[in-house]
């Protein structure tokens, strides 16, 4: 009998987990370790942001769910690894600290015979400072910020009702962020939403953004076919910009932030301020923060992850010019180099580098995207690591016969512009592959014949409907697993 | 929304940026013509899906 240890419970490891539970059957154990006692699906937390959804609309409880599934959980974070055990433990295994109830603080080692980080992104708010809902800003991160945010936006929206002007920010938060697409997303939703309300002469939306351009989206920009025309998503976020009214600030490093202002830098090493009534700012993301130890207690961290915390695995991690950057760089199976039975799903794998290409202001300071993990990758990320370690559970292989390099791997995004089974539109991209090739496709990058950027009110009804789909396939209802990430 | 006047300013950034004509946005609201895109772009993300792993 095998064990396998899921840390993390969000689209990658909760995918896993079901993917692995549902391949290796009732002799082998399945646990997943997370802080959350809530599955949320993440992309719908835009329209928690903007009151048209509730929290509990996005979200549902996981016990239940790996109760019915045969799934172990425990509510817990995971603090250390030790994948050599210890003097006295000789499995490999992982220290949890307890959050809440009677075991609140206290710590418990959780043995392993394969392991899967899929502990997602650290929002590290305190990489800069005075961004957060604790502080300045608001996020729509979580269910929890996104709420947060309406209730700061209204009071925004009823102020312009009467009469006062406001100045909205949205954009990121740090000069390395990445899911620019989320923020893209609110500020659409939200010029929609004072559009809708008439109040556009009392409101100023300017998007800031680390993204050399417009479009850029950490994904180093795409081409899609339009209007008879092969065209850059620099023109076609320009052209979404310019039709809902929002003011744009590129190239740009926010520093600081007080109450009402954001301090930023921007490429040509210029400092600036900029003052809002309302800030909405992605932080920028880092790995879980969890340690290493070996056998004789040897601090490790720093061979297992890379400086920011996220895992290392099967990526090409040499430094190297932006002008040597390859598809080949980016992991395939996400495993770790050191380990054969620790694997990292989703955002908690450390890509090789960016997409975007890197930049540095006069100062020396890089400001530019760093890469977007999405939720369809991360979700197939975490059903092939699930399969690999079933087959070699069941069959002994080495082998990993699934792989989903994003650099082969395809991925479409449905960035909402405004809600409404009548009037909302949402604008449709597919990209693939996810990162370009450049061998493969000289020209654009990436397959021109995959690749699509529309606007319209069926992609209203995509997001809308994939909001169901997926949170029916993660409540593992009947014939979930029919349902491809 | 903002009248074309208030939003043309020239040499700014903003003018550069094209703008969807009265038709573009009626084809994006059309119902009909959306039913007719919503299953096309879901085949077209399904290819995608399809063939991104192994």
């Amino acid at each position: 009998m095998a064990k396998v240890l899921i840390l993390g419970a969000g689209i990658s490891g909760h995918t896993a987990a079901l993917i692995a539970r549902r391949k290796l059957g009732k002799n082998h154990q399945i646990e997943v370790i997370s802080p959350n006692s809530n599955y949320q699906w993440v992309p719908s937390n835009i329209w928690v942001g903007m009151g048209l959804m509730t929290p509990k609309q996005v979200k549902f409880e996981l016990a239940p769910v790996y109760k019915k599934m045969g799934i172990a959980y425990k509510q817990a974070m995971a603090i250390s690894i030790h994948p050599d055990g210890d003097n006295n433990i000789v499995k490999p295994y992982v220290t949890i600290e307890y959050l809440i109830g009677d075991k609140k603080d206290s710590q418990e080692n959780i043995e392993y015979d394969y392991l899967i980080n899929a502990t997602g992104p650290k929002l590290n708010f305190n990489a800069t400072e005075g961004l957060g809902p604790e502080k300045f800003t608001d996020s729509v991160c979580t269910y929890q910020h996104a709420s947060r945010a309406w209730e700061n936006l209204q009071k925004c929206l009823t102020k312009m009702e009467n009469g006062e002007k406001q100045r909205l920010l949205i954009g990121t938060g740090h000069p390395l962020a990445t899911c620019q697409g989320a923020a893209f997303e609110y500020s659409l939703n939200v010029a929609f939403e004072i559009n809708k309300r008439k109040l556009n002469h009392l409101a100023e939306i300017t998007w800031i953004s680390n993204e050399y351009e417009l479009g850029d989206f950490g994904m180093g920009r795409a081409y899609i076919k339009r209007g008879g025309y092969i065209t850059p998503t620099k023109i076609f976020a320009e052209s979404i910009f310019k039709e809902y009214n929002i003011n744009w600030i590129l190239g740009a490093g926010v520093s600081k932030i007080e109450e009402g202002i954001a301090h930023y830098e921007t490429l040509d090493g210029e400092y600036h301020t900029k003052e809002f009534d309302f800030a909405m700012l992605i932080p920028s993301f880092a790995g879980s923060g969890m340690k290493a130890y070996s056998k004789t207690e040897e601090d490790i961290t720093s061979t297992l992850f890379v400086p920011n915390g996220m895992m290392k695995v099967d990526a090409d991690y040499t430094p190297k010019p932006y002008e040597e950057w390859d598809a080949s760089d980016w992991p395939s199976v996400y495993k770790s180099p050191l380990y054969d039975n620790i694997y990292a799903a989703g955002i908690a794998f450390a890509p090789p580098h960016a997409m975007s290409k890197p930049m540095k202001s006069k100062n020396g300071t890089q400001i530019n995207p760093t890469p977007p993990r999405t939720g369809m990758p991360s979700g197939v990320i975490g059903r092939i690591v699930a399969q690999n370690i079933a087959d070699k559970i069941l069959t002994g292989t080495k082998d990993h016969k699934h792989k989903a390099s994003m650099s082969k791997m395809g991925a479409a995004c449905i960035v909402s512009a405004g809600y409404g089974i009548r009037h909302g539109q949402a604008a449709v991209m597919t990209v693939y592959p996810i990162v370009q090739d450049w061998k493969k496709y000289p020209k654009w990058g990436r397959d021109i014949g995959y690749t699509v950027g529309e606007i319209g009110l069926a992609g209203h009804w995509m997001k809308l409907f994939m909001h169901y789909m997926f949170l029916y396939k993660a409540k593992a209802k009947p014939f979930w697993w029919m349902i491809p990430e | 929304m903002k009248t074309e006047t208030e939003k043309t300013i020239p040499y700014s950034e903003s003018s550069y940026a094209t703008e969807p004509t009265r038709w573009t946005k009626f084809w994006r609201r059309s119902f009909i013509f959306q039913i007719f895109r919503f299953f096309l772009l879901n085949l077209k993300i399904m290819r995608i899906v399809v063939g991104g792993h192994s």
